[in-house]
């Protein structure tokens, strides 16, 4: 029944059993996917309200643009592989073949990871260039905004790393599908989130 | 993809049957350990609160008395007693103690969908108040910001607990985040994808309604507070200027320099008024069932309650900014929230008059959960028209800094919501220890808290009037103030004594009739929703015995015209339902009534 119907319904005219013999589950989905759902909108508000409070701040008159280091390109291709490999690990998953599966989902993992050591050394760079993190709210927020991205990437290893360890140990595909297929739709979003982020950054 | 439902899982392997008293009690993951953990630890918060108060009251009451309440010691307790009983104590006792004991038996589940999760959201949130109570034993004591923590006085030196005592306040504030997200995800995922067979959404009791919009308004606003608390961590801790502007303190210019103290405020509002809503949504849900019950009546305009439910949860977002009134924004702005906020008072009044026509014509069953719950709606009306009053701009900017809206917001979000969890506790009681309460005792907590807190609320919308300055820890003397208001204070002051040392009626009572209730059987209030129907009183771990429920009607049939009994419990099938002639029941020839 459609989310309108359901309002809609008069519950006390209405007896019986209603939807059929199966419990009642809103979405035709796994409770993980729900959840995980509700998690992202979640990190968007986080971000949105971040956001906002980037563009309210840097109208004020002591902002000073942030000089964009090219190592962020960079690091952008590590997100964007590790995005691509964790796709492709869960049409493998999906598609119930063992081939290929492993190295796709552990080597999308070791891209993130690298994009976080990629963030980290443009962090470094940036403080031997004399942008540090009180320097100018510009740089506090970069320092924020990457920082908390990262979080949130650590969060998604953190599955990730027990999800390998599964499937390392001879865990099936069908059996680790959702997990694999949670996690692709982790990194993506946390991909797209990443792009928001860099254009903003990159151009304020 | 359907999901299997844990009656159909290998019941060993999900249930997580606990095997030892630490995982059965401490480490527990059954959904009703971790609510009355919860619960416990809410109430216990609750009551340091509670004592903080009253150490305000003694001040204001008898001032220049007490020498262990100072002007900092003052700022201190206004400021924890406001966080706590807001955040810790009733957030996570109406979510986190009702929300976790009553959304999987009103779901007819085995437990929640993230039992684990949910272990941990209650051990995370004993974390945050350890981290909290920690403050009280740091150097320079707890902060003294005020709860709503505004830089950059939080930060000065002139506020005490300006260095550990904040940055304890805002670490603790982000734990407890933390703990409500993994709490929060497991509620309405379970609310959405565990409910058992027949159960749609509509079929849902209002209490279940309450804390699934609260949830939602928790999840979406809570992270408003979490952005504010790390950036205002990183102008504490690592000098940045987020929020601070460029200060001179003690002759000295600080490090910060350019910062927004208003978009501060902004961000917390954008929280702190949702939490107004993640309060008192659930307790409306929860007083919807009690006055039903109560009344043998159904809920009148189910479907309005939850409409309503879901449109205050929406405009709740958008009215933050009638907190700010005085801090200097565009006319238009101003407009624009007044507007919202005048607004948001439809469906709320909507459920008022519904709370009522309830009770109209019911068979009223005048026991204890019904007084609170009536006591609600006194309460809450007085607090609701007085936030009318302070939703318009020109009434608020003379009333904003005095006692009008401490008597405003503790009427609406401090007295109602508590005579609701009292309610709730009372009703839901016998269902939790097996055990009746002592019913005598609990009518006198009742009456020495409902008339003691009209006592100590309505002469402070007086003290507003007469211009008498909230947060102040000495009136000195003031022209405009006469010297009346003084005894004004002090009646207040014996009153929250009083009020205070009455709730000790409610621990005796709860405890005493532990042991030596009455035996409460399964249902003693006739109640129709699912959590009375279990197979076990006190329930067991996994809920329902060997198969789960299936629901055939709504949680308010009660007085169904020809039924057998004056309610219908909801898993009982239709062909127990009063034959066709019996359900065109005409009231005006009812024979039955004819000697009344």
């Amino acid at each position: 029944m459609s989310l309108f119907k359901q309002l809609t319904d008069k519950p006390w005219e209405r007896k019986g059993i209603l939807g059929g013999l199966n419990p009642e589950g809103a979405f035709e989905s796994p409770p993980e996917r729900v959840a995980l759902g509700f998690f992202l909108v979640i990190a968007s508000v986080i971000f949105s309200l971040l956001g906002v409070s980037y563009v309210i701040r840097m109208s004020l008159p002591d902002w000073e643009p942030l000089a964009d280091p090219s190592q962020l390109w960079l690091n952008t291709g590590l997100l964007f592989i590790s995005s691509v490999l964790f796709q492709w690990a869960r049409n493998t998953a999906k598609a119930g073949k063992q081939k290929n599966l492993i190295t796709a989902f552990v080597g999308g993992g070791v891209f993130a990871l690298l994009f976080i050591m990629g963030q980290m050394l443009t962090w470094d760079g940036l403080q031997e260039a004399g942008y540090f993190v009180t320097s100018n709210p510009a740089n506090s927020f970069f320092y924020l905004l990457t920082g908390l991205h990262i979080a949130h990437l650590l969060g998604g290893l953190w599955v990730w790393s027990k999800t390998s360890i599964r499937l390392l140990s001879g865990g099936k595909p069908e059996d680790m599908s959702l997990s694999i297929e949670l996690c692709t739709l982790y990194w993506h979003f946390l991909l797209i989130i990443w792009l928001v982020m860099f254009a903003v950054l990159s151009n304020t | 993809m359907a999901y299997v439902p844990l009656a159909d899982q290998d019941s060993e392997m999900e249930m997580h049957h606990p095997h030892s008293w630490v995982t059965k009690y401490v480490w527990s993951q059954d959904h009703k350990v971790i609510a009355i953990q919860y619960g416990g630890l809410a109430i216990a918060v609750g009551v340091v609160a509670l004592v903080l108060s009253l150490l305000m009251r003694m001040q204001l009451g008898f001032p220049e008395t007490f020498d262990l309440i100072d002007p900092s010691s003052y700022y201190q307790s206004v400021t924890m007693h406001g966080m706590i009983m807001v955040v810790y104590m009733l957030t996570a006792l109406l979510l986190g103690g009702f929300g976790n004991y009553l959304i999987p038996l009103m779901c007819g589940a085995r437990d929640m969908v993230f039992p684990f999760l949910n272990m941990l959201s209650v051990w995370v949130y004993a974390l945050s108040v350890i981290i909290l109570m920690a403050s009280f034993f740091v150097d320079g004591g707890p902060t003294g910001a005020g709860w709503t923590l505004y830089p950059p006085q939080t930060a000065m030196a002139g506020t005490p607990g300006h260095d550990m005592g904040i940055v304890l306040m805002l670490l603790s504030l982000a734990v407890f985040i933390v703990a409500f997200t993994m709490g929060g995800l497991n509620y309405v995922t379970t609310i959405l994808q565990y409910r058992c067979r027949g159960l749609t959404m509509m079929r849902l009791p209002l209490t279940v309604w309450g804390i699934f919009i609260a949830t939602i308004l928790g999840l979406f606003a809570f992270p408003a507070l979490l952005v504010s608390a790390i950036m205002m961590l990183f102008d504490m801790l690592l000098g940045t200027s987020f929020f601070m502007p460029a200060v001179i303190e003690s002759g000295t210019p600080l490090d910060h320099n350019g910062g927004s103290p208003i978009l501060f405020q902004h961000l917390f509002w954008f929280f702190g008024h949702p939490e107004v809503y993640i309060v008192a949504l659930p307790a409306f849900g929860l007083v919807s069932d009690v006055l039903s019950t109560h009344a043998r009546k159904n809920i009148f305009g189910y479907r309005m309650m939850v409409w309503a439910i879901i449109a205050i949860g929406g405009l709740s977002f958008i009215v933050w900014a009638h907190h700010m009134y005085v801090s200097g924004m565009n006319p238009y702005f101003g407009f624009f929230f007044a507007t919202t906020t005048l607004i948001i008072a439809v469906p709320t009044a909507l459920k008022v008059y519904n709370w009522v026509l309830t009770l109209w014509e019911g068979d009223i069953r005048l026991n204890a959960p019904m007084y609170f719950a009536i006591g609600f709606i006194f309460t809450f009306i007085h607090g609701g028209l007085t936030g009318l009053f302070l939703g318009n701009v020109v009434i608020d900017l003379p009333l904003s800094d005095t006692y009008f809206v401490v008597a405003h917001f503790h009427m609406v979000m401090g007295v109602s919501p508590v005579l609701v969890i009292f309610a709730a506790l009372y009703h839901w009681y016998p269902k939790v220890t097996g055990r009746m309460f002592h019913e005598g005792m609990a009518k006198a907590h009742f009456w020495c808290t409902f008339l003691g807190t009209y006592a100590i609320y309505l002469p402070m919308h007086y003290l507003g009037f007469l211009g008498v300055p909230r947060r102040y820890y000495a009136m000195g003397s003031t022209d405009f103030i006469p010297e009346s208001a003084q005894d004004l204070n002090v009646t207040i002051t014996y009153a929250a004594l009083f009020v205070g040392a009455a709730q000790l009626l409610f621990f005796i009572n709860i405890f005493w009739s532990l042991r030596n209730g009455e035996k409460a059987g399964p249902n003693p209030w006739g109640s129709a929703s699912l959590e009375w129907q279990t197979p076990d009183t006190p329930p067991v771990h996994g809920n329902w015995g060997d198969e789960l429920p299936t629901v055939y009607r709504w949680a308010y049939d009660y007085s169904v015209p020809g039924a057998h009994e004056d309610f219908i419990p909801q898993n009982v099938p239709e062909s127990v339902e009063p034959t066709a002639d019996e359900q065109h029941f005409d009231p005006d020839h009812d024979t039955s009534k004819a000697d009344v």
